[in-house]
């Protein structure tokens, strides 16, 4: 059977998979809609959650960049699973008592203000948009690269199959969907995982085999893969793979700015809505992470294999004679070679090999039979370009892998886009149904109407999101990370936490905190991502850390100006203290 | 009043529970991961061929975090039923 079949086989299969159950289980309420009835299991919640948590970039990009960046990349596997810890301890738990079906609602109800609403709304639609335009960027890429289709195509295809079940279904739709979206992410991410080990290392679990021995060249010859790769990288003028580059205050304030971020990103704290009790938020929190974990303590594994792999396969062999993977990805675009000193020898070396972000080709073919580039072309040793994302995807060739492994792979990275991007979309629609038009704009609205209008905002969200995947404002689409964390974790988590654990802490306190740390937050990325040239950082913090210092001057103008001003209403006071004790959630 | 009493060492009680996981949390993910990462390299024995420092990093903050939670959901149901707190199922 031909690759092709496969791909079309796996992805048809899981499509259908995916649409059956949508089918099932429309929503027809708005608690449906919304928080799945309030009644789904812990074990099944966790599995949605981590698909919903684990997006294409995440998927496809992550192990990928690990293996670019070695230790630096530690920062995204310690930020993106140590904000589950505070966001079980600190926010669920409360706000699932609260028992509201959003996270705005809170606010505004805790700060009595529509204002504080306002606020949370815009946050909300701001973070998810930024967020969900690299989703369906991400589910463009991968069908393109499937079925050699336009990457518009691809994104409406996507935005078809989203809307379809996301959009009609509600949060009841996309729970159970998710829940196989895991299945078939957790297979496609640790199989190939499981192969590649063994064939560097012989050992049959990837966490072993990272930290084991590289045995490829016969047992006599072994040494810790760690080790080799470390090596590796000294002689081709990288740093070494276990110390990075990245200063220790950068290193500590992106990772933390990246945990604070995730305890506050709303598409993920609503997913705890839909358990039956506190108790339940707890154990659904285990469940989630354990289930998070098991693909992020896999990745860095696939991440060191895959660098020495393609070191060992690429570094100084004849172009002619190099793996046919090699030429699959370069007919693909993903991978470049620029024969610099004429010999016909692949060079791989630090520095980029040309100009640009990504390779621009010529129709016409070298001396060996590479393609021809139109980039300027750099002077110094590299002559191997190749985007970080193939060493998810072309992994299970690297590892000369069956034709299915591949085709599940590609099936996970659909999966993953999709999965993702259905929750955001909840988001988005909710954000504008419930708070915006039931709560300020509309409140004598039926239940029956609010379904209506979630479902109208979920199209036309998507409608936006799918323009903007089409067409990036690259800049933006690039930095989605910074942005979206950073302005979680400004606005949302310091917020909410004060709500719950400070009674002092009012409505005057309260909103000019959440606007000066976004602002400062917002202020600080657009200013050295699009306005000057220079990366001469504040204290040497990047935009992607700069969240952490929001969040901190958020902390201190709410705490400040909320004990210079009268405290909040004792009914507010007494619904505080409700929220505090988990028995009797509704 | 004595109810309220009751509620109050409740919330104390989840209070310090919540600060230790939390310190804990640090530690092994800021801590070990971030600031003395350089530190335990050079001083802590490797992880089977992975630097401690390093391995804390990308693989032992992970598995100390589903650890903390469990041990949260445990003290934290613990506390519930000393408390009265649990749902009537």
């Amino acid at each position: 059977m031909s690759q092709e079949l496969w791909n079309y086989l796996f992805i048809g299969l899981s499509f259908a998979l995916y649409i059956g159950i949508a089918l099932r289980s429309k929503a027809g309420s708005t608690k449906e809609y919304y928080v799945a009835g309030g009644g789904v299991s812990p074990f099944a919640n966790g599995m949605a959650t981590a698909a919903d948590w684990m997006s294409a970039a995440t998927f496809i990009s992550m192990a990928g960049g690990i293996a670019a960046s070695g230790y630096n990349a530690s920062r995204f596997l310690m930020g993106w699973t140590g904000g589950f810890v505070l966001l079980t301890t600190l926010i669920v738990p409360y706000l699932r008592k609260f028992g509201k079906v959003t996270v705005v609602d809170f606010l505004g109800d805790r700060f009595d203000s529509t204002t504080a609403r306002l606020v949370g709304v815009v946050c909300a639609i701001f973070i998810s948009m930024t967020y969900i335009m690299g989703q369906m960027r991400g589910v463009g890429l991968v069908f393109s690269r499937l079925f050699e289709i336009e990457i518009a195509t691809g994104v409406l295809i996507g935005a078809a199959i989203v809307f379809f079940y996301a959009g009609i279904g509600g949060m009841k739709g996309i729970t159970y969907t998710q829940v196989a979206q895991y299945v078939v992410m957790v297979f496609a991410y640790t199989i190939p995982a499981v192969f590649i080990s063994l064939l560097l290392t012989g050992n049959v679990i990837p966490q072993f085999g990272l930290i084991g021995n590289y045995t490829k060249e016969g047992a006599e010859a072994a040494v810790p893969l760690l080790e080799k790769l470390n090596q590796l990288n000294v002689d081709l003028g990288f740093a070494k793979y276990t110390d990075g580059n990245l200063g220790t205050l950068d290193m500590f304030c992106i990772t933390a700015a990246l945990m604070c971020g995730t305890a506050g990103l709303p598409h993920v704290i609503v997913r705890f809505f839909t358990v039956k009790s506190v108790k339940a938020v707890r154990s659904s929190a285990c469940w989630t992470l354990a289930c998070i974990a098991v693909i992020y303590l896999t990745a860095p594994a696939i991440g060191a294999f895959a660098r020495t792999n393609f070191i060992n396969e690429v570094h100084l062999s004849t172009y002619t004679e190099v793996p046919e993977w090699f030429h699959n990805w370069e007919d693909r675009g993903l991978i470049a070679w620029v024969d610099k000193n004429q010999d016909g020898i692949l060079q791989h070396q630090a520095g980029d090999v040309f100009e640009g972000r990504v390779p621009e080709f010529r129709d016409e073919r070298g001396v060996s039979g590479e393609r021809l580039l139109t980039n300027p072309i750099t002077t110094n040793a590299n002559e191997v370009f190749y985007d970080r994302d193939i060493l998810v995807m072309a992994n299970p060739e690297m590892a000369g892998l069956p034709r299915w492994v591949i085709a599940l792979v590609m099936a996970g990275c659909v999966a993953a886009a999709l999965s993702t991007a259905a929750g955001l979309l909840l988001v988005l629609s909710t954000s504008i149904s419930h708070d915006l038009m039931k709560k300020v704009l509309k409140p004598n609205m039926s239940d029956k109407e609010e379904v209506h209008y979630a479902r109208i905002a979920s199209f036309f969200s998507l409608v936006i999101a799918a323009y903007f995947g089409i067409n990036p404002p690259s800049a933006i689409v690039a930095k989605t990370v910074a942005f979206a964390f950073g302005l979680a974790a400004s606005s949302f988590f310091p917020t909410i936490l004060m709500g719950i654990f400070f009674k002092r802490v009012n409505k005057y306190g309260a909103i000019p905190g959440m606007i000066c740390g976004i602002t400062f937050t917002f202020g600080y990325i657009i200013y050295f991502q699009f306005w000057v040239d220079h990366t001469n950082y504040w204290l040497g913090i990047s935009p992607e850390g700069i969240g952490f210092v929001g969040m901190i001057i958020n902390f201190v103008i709410t705490l400040t100006i909320s004990y210079l001003t009268p405290p909040p209403s004792p009914e507010i006071q007494a619904m505080v203290e409700e929220i505090r004790m988990p028995s009797g959630a509704k | 009043m004595k109810e309220e009493t009751a509620q109050r060492a409740y919330w104390h009680a989840s209070i310090r529970i919540v600060i230790g996981i939390l310190v804990i949390w640090f530690l092994v993910s800021l801590g070990c991961g971030v600031l003395f990462r350089e530190f335990l390299d050079k001083n802590v024995s490797a992880v089977g061929g992975a630097p401690f420092g390093f391995w804390m990093a990308q693989q032992g903050s992970i598995i100390s975090f589903v650890l903390l939670l469990l041990l949260y959901r445990f003290l934290m149901n613990r506390l519930d039923k000393k408390y009265g707190m649990e749902d009537a199922v």
